[in-house]
């Protein structure tokens, strides 16, 4: 166990550097894109004496490095600044929205985690039967056609013609769970759609990789019956490959769902962090990209962790 | 005639209209021969007749164009999701009504002296703030004074340069001095970042707090997601007939018409136009079809050649087959436009200029006289500018081939494009938003020392008449004037005016909307959640 806490702690260390490398390469990059914030906010009807004003205002016209090192210092204490255009301070800008995103991400993989273990697991037994091959369609064709359109199909389906979920998800506060669940359920199961093929495909093919191993052959001539053989047999050592996967996909449940939110207009943190590229707004860029470096590299290391945990060889390295 | 007799017989008149008896052109008809005026029943058919408001509901209200980064400062106000809200939760002096002409709002009457350069505002005595604080004239001073100064941070700098003080006579009054003549200075008041907000101690204003003097207060909302508003009892204006509203931002095209089909909404602030007929076939649901002052220009640089010569200028005009474009690029939703920049939804509009038609014969027969046969010219333009302004480009320059002009369409980036394309280039396709009146849209873009004249268009009649038509009080000479300045631009200016857009937006057809839509904004001058109602 005491190399496991090691491992964690090394990784959480690099973890920190990776983080403040993207912090470096988000400042530079917002200061690259063309325009500022003065002349984003300020649009078409800007002229030269209120561009300078505003820019004044906002402290934008000292030398980048100089707000770089401010705004660090801040971040290290735990303060994110302020929004430049809203003046809102940011954990209050984003902390609402996040909390949205974890909501939506957490609905999406309670459905599609199990669901695509079970099926995975299912189509192994099944393999090359009339089953595996409608499952392999499907889950595919949801996966190779955008998210988007997945979601534009659903609203028709489920939302236009039989009218038995709202096409707009439109939180509000106070919202009873069950309320919540009901008008989340469209966009949940867009993201459903759009992860479970990847998962499910991968469980089967490390579950069938294994197949061919000699233990398994002598599982099935001392008459263990094939689920058994899967379950008991298979699966513990098919479990790192496919809890990596998990892993990627729960971070994309988090950090790529700006499309699913914007066609239902659901008010995550993808939607914040477009908006606030677009006005050039280093502060909520800034927090918002930690975010989903953050959820990257805790999820790779949940990732490592686990398939540590699971496989004796790598528990107890000679 | 008794007034007595007159209040009998309009009842009548009113009565008869209300059980559908009478149309509108008759209802108009019998008021004015009963003696009242045009104006009034105009409001008394809205107001008695045909319609009758019902109170209650909560009206859903789905807005395109709304970001999480908005805020509620007056000076940066840009999207439709600020600029919807502002006219639910504040007031500004003046407003545009349904038919067009100018209303009051905080003010209750205004007046100017007779060079037009000094103008007096009387403000109501029954508007309060949503805090419960009376408004007083200092809030509108500090408000106004919110967008001059060197410190300003507003995008409205330039409308208010030519003030030189405001000041107030007692608390409900106010007097705006300017440096020049401007007859249309309470028209100026109507633009969209003049709300009014409560003054600081210290003349700044307060806007973060989003307290202010319209017919609905803010209950909770989130910028770029949802707004939850309640009726401000005692408004000092008419309307708020829905009891709660809610704005919800739905900047997907999809998510919005979804919305409204399933009665998610009450109404949305733009239909796509390509799915717009289809959304008409169903019966739950009115398309609302609007001229406005939006414009799509194309301006050619009157001192480059080959645009400095008039004649050139005009066989472009002539080249374009504007019907054609209307038809194919906005799918009807537009109004033809001849090539100059004042829209049937504006005031002063002259309706007895002969429309410019599509005649390539005559185009080929100006450039004949010009020397300039084989003309060829660049025309640059983006998608960012309108939807569908590269193919309108692209169609534009098949009509020319007919006149034998070669029109070479070069697609520049979106990004950047009103820097680095606009005022550059010599030929651009350019979109404009609405402006109040015609001297606002011309100082801006067609005076010769103007920062946007985008044509180079020097015509000194044309400007003589601008700085005359501006103090001057008389409307029907100030009609005169725009009417010629009109003609100037038609027959002498560098750009070329393809439509106007309309606006098209929907509602439900359960909520009822009064008979005339204003044409400032989408959803009757942005105005739909005090103005519209509930039918059943």
């Amino acid at each position: 166990m005491g190399d496991i806490l090691r491992l964690v702690a090394r990784r959480l260390g690099l973890g920190v550097v990776t983080l403040f490398v993207v912090s470096i390469l988000i400042f530079f990059a917002v200061e690259l894109l063309p325009g500022d914030i003065a002349e984003a906010v300020l649009g078409q009807s800007a002229t030269q004496e209120t561009v300078a004003a505003m820019r004044e205002q906002l402290g934008l016209d000292r030398p980048a490095p100089v707000r770089y090192v401010e705004w660090l210092s801040g971040a290290v204490q735990g303060d994110f600044g302020v929004s430049l255009v809203s003046g809102e301070r940011v954990s209050a800008a984003i902390g609402p929205r996040f909390r949205n995103t974890l909501f939506l991400a957490a609905y999406a993989a309670v459905i599609a985690v199990p669901l695509a273990i079970i099926l995975g697991i299912i189509v192994a037994l099944l393999r090359n039967t009339v089953f595996d091959r409608v499952a392999n369609v499907l889950t595919l064709t949801s996966i190779s056609s955008p998210e988007f359109f997945l979601g534009y199909i659903l609203i028709l389906y489920l939302s236009v013609k039989t009218s038995m979920f709202p096409a707009i998800a439109s939180l509000s506060h106070g919202m009873s769970f069950g309320d919540l669940l009901y008008r989340s359920f469209l966009p949940a199961l867009t993201l459903v759609l759009v992860v479970t093929a990847h998962m499910m495909r991968m469980t089967r093919a490390a579950i069938i990789n294994l197949l061919a191993s000699p233990y398994i052959e002598m599982a099935r001539l001392k008459g263990v019956p094939p689920w058994k053989v899967i379950v008991r047999h298979a699966l513990p050592n098919a479990w790192a490959p496919i809890i990596n996967v998990v892993a990627l996909n729960l971070a994309y449940l988090i950090t790529g769902v700006v499309l699913v939110e914007v066609v239902f207009v659901y008010p995550g943190v993808g939607q914040l962090l477009v908006d606030a590229v677009s006005k050039r707004d280093f502060p909520v860029v800034q927090a918002c990209c930690l975010i989903f470096a953050a959820t990257f590299i805790l999820l790779n290391l949940a990732a490592d962790v686990g398939s540590i945990l699971t496989n004796p060889r790598l528990r107890h390295p000679k | 005639m008794t007034k007595k007799y007159h209040q009998n017989m309009l009842d009548k008149i009113a009565e008869e209209a209300r059980r559908g008896r009478i149309s509108r052109r008759d209802f108009m008809h019998y008021s004015m021969a009963a003696g009242v005026t045009a104006t009034t029943a105009t409001g008394l058919w809205t107001k008695e007749a045909a319609a009758q408001p019902k109170k209650g509901g909560n009206f859903r209200w789905g807005l395109h164009d709304g970001n999480t980064s908005d805020t509620h400062d007056p000076g940066t106000y840009v999207t439709r999701q600020m600029i919807f809200l502002a006219h639910t939760h504040r007031s500004y002096l003046t407003m545009i009504n349904g038919d067009g002409s100018l209303g009051p709002d905080l003010a209750d009457s205004w007046s100017a002296s007779d060079d037009a350069s000094e103008w007096t505002f009387e403000l109501t005595k029954n508007a309060t703030f949503h805090s419960g604080k009376k408004l007083t004239a200092d809030d509108v001073i500090a408000s106004l004074n919110h967008h001059r100064g060197d410190k300003t941070t507003s995008a409205a700098k330039a409308l208010l340069t030519d003030v030189t003080d405001i000041t107030k006579d007692g608390d409900y009054t106010v007097k705006v001095a300017l440096k020049g003549g401007n007859a249309d200075f309470p028209w100026l008041m109507t633009d969209y970042h003049m709300a009014i907000c409560p003054a600081n101690d210290d003349g700044t204003i307060d806007w973060k707090s989003g307290d202010g003097t319209g017919p609905y207060k803010i209950d909770s909302g989130e910028f770029g997601v949802q707004w939850k508003l309640s009726r401000h009892e005692g408004w000092h204006r008419e309307g708020a007939y829905f009891d709660t509203v809610e704005i919800l931002v739905l900047n997907d095209p999809n998510a919005r018409q979804t919305a409204l089909v399933t009665g998610d909404v009450h109404s949305v602030s733009l239909v796509e136009l390509k799915t717009m007929a289809l959304l008409q076939r169903d019966k739950n649901i009115v398309i609302d079809n609007v001229p406005s002052a939006a414009a799509i220009t194309m301006p050619m640089f009157c001192d480059t050649a080959p645009f400095d010569n008039v004649d050139v200028r005009n066989a472009m005009k002539l080249a374009m087959n504007r019907d054609e474009i209307i038809e194919k690029i906005t799918f009807g939703a537009a109004t033809k436009a001849n090539d100059f920049h004042l829209s049937p939804a504006q005031p002063y509009w002259p309706d007895d200029i002969p429309q410019r038609e599509y005649d390539p014969d005559q185009a080929k027969s100006l450039l004949k006289k010009a020397g300039a046969e084989g003309l060829k010219v660049n025309l640059s333009t983006a998608d960012s500018v309108y939807a569908g302004a590269v193919d309108m480009a692209v169609l534009y320059a098949e009509h020319a081939k007919a006149a034998g002009i070669t029109v070479n369409v070069v697609r520049e980036p979106n990004d950047g494009y009103y820097s680095d394309v606009w005022l550059v280039k010599p030929f651009t396709l350019v979109s404009w938003g609405a402006r109040p009146t015609p001297d606002v849209m011309f100082t801006l873009a067609y005076k010769d020392d103007a920062a946007w004249n985008e044509s180079h268009w020097k015509n000194p009649r044309f400007n003589e008449l601008l700085l005359q038509a501006k103090g001057e009080l008389d409307d029907t000479l100030r009609a005169e004037m725009y009417r010629e300045m009109c003609m100037l631009m038609r027959d002498d200016g560098g750009t070329i005016i393809p439509f106007f857009n309309n606006f098209v937006y929907a509602h439900r057809s359960n909520v009822g909307v009064p008979d005339q839509l204003a044409a400032s904004w989408e959803c009757d001058g942005a105005r739909a959640a005090s103005r519209w109602w509930f039918n059943s």
